[in-house]
């Protein structure tokens, strides 16, 4: 089992998960606000970039690619 | 010795590697993903149910050869950078965490490269598909195979193609409802694809057999002739709109019917990952509906020391990929096309191709598709360009339309849009473009301080 925290709240995920995967599985379906009303994971394979996600103060991360740490801040990214 | 670049660790790059070293070659592998396997072999040991994956054993032995040859295998690795000369190829690709600060710069110098990037699902656009929800097929697979988690609980599947097969299967493995596969080819196109010759089919029709006992077994009806025309609601999914779709996927007035729902996953094909062949200066054949890069029967395209194997020569599926793959990498490294060891992949891959012309012809995307949008439905997700503004600038060449309207010009550099992007413009009367959005100077996302380290420490060239 693994902790991260996704805007401060506390998510907990599978050892192993993509931080993607830890958020769908948390039942969250938004994480990025877009120009045009929040998005989360569409292509899930690092093509698309609509799951972006700011990874321990580093943006542009692919949640979907990304492995997730125990620990890690994730947090929203806002395209205005 | 010889020295073979290979660019993706799929079916065919890792088929590509085996072979390569079995022609006595040294082997240099670059995956982008953490683990290898490309999108076919994504099940995670520690996460996910292993009835979700086919031929398991097969990845295996592969990953056998390369552990046991001289292999140095580069996972985690973004090729942003390949070009090739007379005296050789060069890639140059980041290395660590994805889209990490702290990845390492990799600068491979090869003999000859064989190119395998594959393929990503190709999701037409939907009003409505920018809602948190709905996802390409292709996600609903990863998420399911390599995290183990279900994108909805009450998932609609819509696409076309045997694909949507596997993913409503893998929907139900991992909790989902599935609602229902839609598949957009009605019955007399399906029969046409898949009825001549069914001795061409060994191995594949058990495969789809064991797909059509899982929809059963998890009472997942499959509807021919229909598609998601509309997805439905505010925040996020709530419902779809189905329609039945004539021959040419056109919605029939009429036959309209709202279904619940807070997931969709919509897969109407695959698109080849083409630009690292571009960047390399291979020939490329074909349209918006279909863009591959030309090979001969020895996988070879139209530049010297650079091969192709798998998606990219055209869309066949994994067995395509691995003997594809094991051509390449044989002749890459030197090794002769009469060699007895070729037989087996030469022989399967004048089936894989029998199935890629199969597959189009019972599933290829047909151009009423476009009757399903609104004037105001989003066509390039990055932009929120709408299809509007493609159409009333279809009469300028693309490059101007592009710069105008921005679509294709967001993060995801067109990959996602592209091919519908440019169906709308030929459909407007436009330009046909011979190459369209495919071509990508910078090959993957590479942070601006990784290249000016770079330029601090490269000698200059």
């Amino acid at each position: 089992m693994i902790r991260i925290t996704v805007d401060g709240e506390p998510v907990q995920g599978r050892d192993g998960q993509t931080i993607a995967g830890v958020l769908v599985g948390a039942g969250r379906t938004a994480w990025r606000t877009s120009q045009t009303g929040d998005r989360g994971v569409f292509c899930g394979i690092g093509v698309c970039h609509d799951c972006l996600v700011t990874v321990n103060g580093v943006e542009g991360v692919r949640a979907c690619r990304r492995e997730a740490a125990d620990g890690d801040r994730v947090e929203r990214e806002v395209r205005a | 010795m010889t020295h073979v670049a290979i660019l993706g660790g799929g079916p065919a790059g890792l088929a590509a590697a085996q072979g390569a070293l079995a022609a006595g070659a040294r082997v240099s592998l670059l995956d982008e993903g953490d683990r290898l396997g490309g999108q076919f072999w994504r099940h995670h040991e520690r996460l996910t149910d292993p009835r979700l994956q086919h031929a398991w054993h097969r990845f295996g032995r592969l990953r056998g050869a390369l552990a046991d040859g001289d292999a140095q295998v580069h996972v985690g690795a973004s090729v942003w950078w390949a070009e090739a000369s007379a005296d050789g190829v060069r890639l140059r690709a980041t290395v660590g965490d994805a889209d990490g600060d702290g990845r390492t710069g990799l600068e491979v110098d090869a003999d000859a490269v064989v190119v395998a990037t594959g393929a990503h699902d190709l999701a037409l656009p939907v009003p409505g598909w920018t809602l948190p929800g709905v996802t390409t097929a292709g996600a609903a697979q990863a998420l399911a195979k390599r995290d183990g988690v279900a994108v909805g609980r009450r998932t609609v599947v819509s696409g076309s193609g045997p694909f949507l097969l596997p993913v409503a299967h893998s929907l139900a493995l991992v909790g989902s409802e599935v609602v229902a596969v839609h598949e957009a080819s009605r019955l007399p196109a399906l029969a046409r694809g898949w009825l001549p010759r069914p001795w061409e089919l060994a191995g594949k029709a058990e495969e789809f057999l064991e797909y059509a006992g899982g929809l059963m077994r998890h009472r997942i009806p499959y509807r021919t002739g229909s598609a998601v025309v509309r997805v439905l609601g505010t925040d996020r999914v709530e419902g779809v709109v189905v329609a039945a779709v004539d021959a040419d996927w056109r919605p029939i007035p009429g036959t309209e019917r709202e279904v619940a729902c807070d997931a969709v996953a919509l897969g109407h094909g695959f698109t080849p990952r083409l630009e690292a062949a571009l960047a390399l200066g291979c020939a490329i054949d074909g349209d918006h509906r279909g863009r591959f890069v030309v090979v001969d029967d020895t996988q070879r395209t139209s530049v010297a020391r650079v091969f192709a194997a798998g998606e990219l020569t055209g869309i066949a599926g994994a067995d395509a990929a691995l003997a594809e793959g094991a051509v390449a990498g044989f002749l890459a490294a030197g090794g002769a096309f009469d060699d007895p060891r070729l037989r087996g992949p030469v022989a399967a891959r004048s089936r894989t191709r029998a199935f890629a012309r199969r597959l189009e012809r019972a599933h290829g995307i047909r151009p009423g598709w476009t009757a399903w949008l609104d004037d105001d439905t989003i066509v390039c997700r990055c932009e929120a360009v709408a299809r509007r503004a493609i159409v009333e600038r279809a009469d300028v060449p693309l490059r101007a339309m592009r710069l105008a309207t921005r679509a294709g010009l967001g993060p995801c550099q067109g990959r996602t849009c592209g091919r519908t992007v440019e169906a709308i413009v030929a459909e407007a009367g436009g330009a046909a473009a011979s190459v369209g959005f495919d071509r990508r100077p910078v090959l993957a996302p590479v942070r601006i301080g990784e290249v000016a380290a770079l330029a601090e420490t490269d000698p200059p060239t």
